[in-house]
């Protein structure tokens, strides 16, 4: 009820803003959020590693640390962020209607949402891929054994799609339990509803840490769709659009000239002009951005670069312990590559 | 009379005239509440197309390409939204259908249980009505749901009730009936049976009115019904076979499948409704004044017999509407199907499709259209239904 009540209010906040209202909202994403004094960043309702509440209430994750990144680069103040928690369904309506300024929750770059959807992906934070778990009694070695298995999934999401598309092109059969909650798929999966739980891989370790006995669940070796994750905004605002773009460019390029949250003090001092563009000290990068020129300095000061938060959220420092993999910057085998700041 | 006589005579001043003032504050009216109808709707309209957000309904035909597991109609992952839709209307449609006749038997024997003599079935009764009315629905499902149905075993471990049925986690299977040709001539003689027990009651009333004599009308009506489908069953050298669900693999293949999703829901709708409908019949029989009863029985009717033609024809008039309400309330309330995984029209179409299509204020609005009818006909079934046992006034 509560989605539901949530898509309709934003429907109806749709319908009651005025035109010049809704125009101003348009170009001016930045300025609206100075105004209120915080950035609104749509977040998962609990996805560990991605964007979850500690037992204090604070929101901690690989996306949740982007949108911190962003409130220290605006504000130079990373806790000047409301967070929105939204499931898979009303998660783009929510960006769509200017509920959320960002919607930093894991959320799949495919293009009929950005060409139907009204929406621009600013980049990938994670690249994934969809997987399956399932019990270690059940003895599978492989998600092509998964013929007649019961598989639950949260709805409104690519992994309903992906899922249909691979039985089918195995020719296998299947039964898909859809709910509209991650937390509801889980538990139903961890209590014997399903035989299988599907999401993309990330977000598979991350729930089996909430199930009963996390090690009787084992991840099946098959990767079955690309799954770029990333944040997303509202099209019609090339500014704002481009100053998240940057934040997260600034965090990958910061780990490749090895500055860091402990050392970007020192770093100021450095004679590498790569670094003296990036931290602000030579030129004034930030001003097209409408931010000051050490904005980048205050990502890496307050929430550190991808290296450090990748590890610190879903790598080797937390209780995911997912490898770097595909995610290792380029030049150390991996994807994740950013233009320079020049 | 003299006080519309007042009213219609015209007030000297055209501007003064009730009348005239009466209609222009109304059209005034129309004219700002259609207005505003106008703008909120084009203003929707200007600031989704300004925002990329599709306003047609051009998804309607697209591939929806995810699966739903239980479909009334056929449905595959290549067919349209459109499709979807039909599917969880019809499944929204199935557990209504469901849920109102066993919400209406349970509430019936409730409400009459209350009203009972014996003192251990009457605080039963109310003990059930207080505790399912003044609880949240929600959390009553959510019990049924994971408390009641989720730890049932797993397909390996199934509690078989013997000839094909098994209970277990993913619902309870059982055996499938395949129709051989020939089949349809069962359901024909079953049909005639009804058909002919119906008559039959005619035919009793008439006899009862004529000689007062009282034809056994239960016991001829069943034979009446059951025994020609068995005749003509065993005549055609059994035309209907069973499918029986074999564990294969992860669990029973073949046969027919309940989800407990499905159970959960019709069960948690028909008990919480069957309470209020409990108060309601009750409120109703008391409603008939108890010389009825006593005008019955100094008649020598027996207590049954005073309840069954005295007493439950007198109270329905009043059960009727306020019965209404609560059939309405179930059929809106089987949206929380979406908190337990059952499909229904708003987890399939309000939600999945919504989300694929990001046609949201379309796809709520066709949600809500849809409520609204289902709702409106079933008002103006139970009105036509209220009207027949309305109180014929001379």
């Amino acid at each position: 009820m509560k989605a539901i009540a949530a898509t309709f209010l934003a429907a109806m906040t749709l319908g009651a803003m005025s035109q010049s209202a809704a125009a101003q909202a348009g170009s001016k994403t930045l300025d609206l959020i100075k105004q209120k004094g915080a950035l609104t960043c749509g977040t998962n309702t609990g996805l560990a590693g991605f964007g979850l509440p500690d037992d204090k209430g604070n929101w901690t994750g690989l996306d949740v640390d982007l949108c911190k990144g962003i409130a220290a680069a605006i504000f130079n103040d990373p806790t000047k962020v409301k967070y929105i928690p939204l499931s898979a369904k009303d998660r783009f309506t929510a960006l769509q209607s200017g509920e959320i300024d960002v919607l930093a929750r894991n959320g799949t770059w495919t293009q009929s949402r950005e060409a139907e959807l009204g929406l621009l992906w600013v980049g990938v934070n994670y690249y994934d891929g969809q997987g399956f778990m399932v019990r270690k009694k059940l003895n599978i070695a492989s998600a092509l054994e998964l013929n007649g298995a019961s598989v639950c999934v949260q709805q409104g999401t690519t992994t309903e799609l992906n899922m249909s598309d691979f039985f089918r092109t195995k020719g296998m059969k299947y039964e898909a339990v859809a709910f509209a909650d991650i937390n509801e798929a889980v538990k139903a999966y961890d209590s014997g509803r399903c035989d299988a739980y599907t999401t993309d891989a990330s977000g598979l370790y991350g729930s089996r840490l909430k199930l009963v006995n996390p090690d009787e669940h084992v991840v099946l070796p098959e990767i079955i769709s690309k799954e770029p994750l990333g944040p997303a905004v509202r099209q019609g605002d090339d500014q704002w659009f481009n100053l998240v773009k940057w934040t997260h460019y600034a965090m990958i390029n910061a780990e490749e000239l090895g500055v860091t949250k402990a050392n970007v003090d020192d770093m100021l001092k450095s004679p590498n002009p790569e670094i003296k563009r990036l931290l602000g000290v030579e030129g004034d990068f930030g001003k097209g951005l409408g931010l000051s020129k050490d904005w980048a300095y205050r990502i890496v000061k307050h929430v550190g670069n991808y290296g450090e938060v990748f590890s610190r959220n879903v790598g080797e420092g937390s209780a995911l312990k997912i490898k770097r993999g595909l995610n290792s910057l380029w030049s150390a085998g991996g994807i994740q590559y950013a233009p320079p700041v020049r | 009379m003299s006080l519309d006589a007042a009213r219609e005579r015209p007030s000297g001043s055209f501007f003064y005239n009730p009348r005239v003032r009466g209609l222009f504050w109304q059209a005034v009216l129309i004219l700002v509440v259609g207005f505003l109808g106008y703008e909120a709707v084009v203003n929707a309209a200007t600031n989704m197309r300004a925002r990329g957000i599709p306003t047609d309904f051009a998804f309607w035909d697209r591939v929806a390409s995810f699966d739903i597991n239980l479909t009334l109609i056929s449905y595959s992952a290549t067919s349209t939204y459109g499709r979807a839709f039909m599917v969880g209307l019809l499944n929204t449609l199935l557990v209504a259908a469901i849920g109102v006749v066993l919400a209406t038997v349970l509430g019936f024997f409730l409400g009459i249980a209350r009203l009972s003599k014996n003192f251990v079935v009457a605080k039963l009764s109310s003990f059930y009505v207080e505790i399912m009315r003044n609880t949240p629905l929600l959390l009553q499902l959510l019990f049924i749901y994971n408390a009641v149905l989720k730890p049932l075993p797993n397909p390996r471990d199934s509690i078989s009730f013997g000839a094909g049925f098994y209970l277990n986690n993913r619902g309870l299977v059982m055996p499938d009936p395949q129709f051989a040709p020939g089949a349809g001539f069962i359901l024909a003689a079953g049909v005639a049976g009804i058909v002919a027990s119906v008559f039959y009651r005619i035919y009793a009333k008439r006899r009862q009115a004529q000689t007062g004599e009282i034809l056994p009308v239960g016991r001829v009506s069943a034979a009446l019904i059951l025994l020609p489908p068995v005749i003509v069953y065993l005549l055609l050298g059994q035309p209907i076979s069973f499918e029986m669900p074999i564990l294969r693999g992860f669990n029973f293949v073949g046969g027919l499948r309940v989800l407990p999703e499905f159970v959960a829901l019709v069960l948690g709708l028909s008990l919480y409704t069957a309470a209020f409908i409990a108060e309601i019949v009750r409120a109703g029989i008391l409603a008939v004044s108890h010389g009825q009863t006593e005008a019955a029985q100094s008649l020598g009717l027996s207590r049954s017999q005073t309840l069954k033609l005295v007493i439950i024809p007198q109270a329905q008039r009043v059960i009727i509407p306020p019965l209404t309400n609560q059939f309405l309330a179930l059929t809106k309330n089987s949206s929380l199907a979406v908190f337990i995984g059952y499909p229904d029209l708003v987890q399939v179409f309000a939600g999945t499709v919504l989300n694929q299509t990001g046609a949201a204020v379309q796809v709520i609005a066709i949600t809500m259209a849809v409520y609204l009818v289902i709702s409106l006909i079933t008002a103006v079934i139970m009105n036509l239904y209220n009207r027949r046992m309305a109180l014929v006034e001379r």
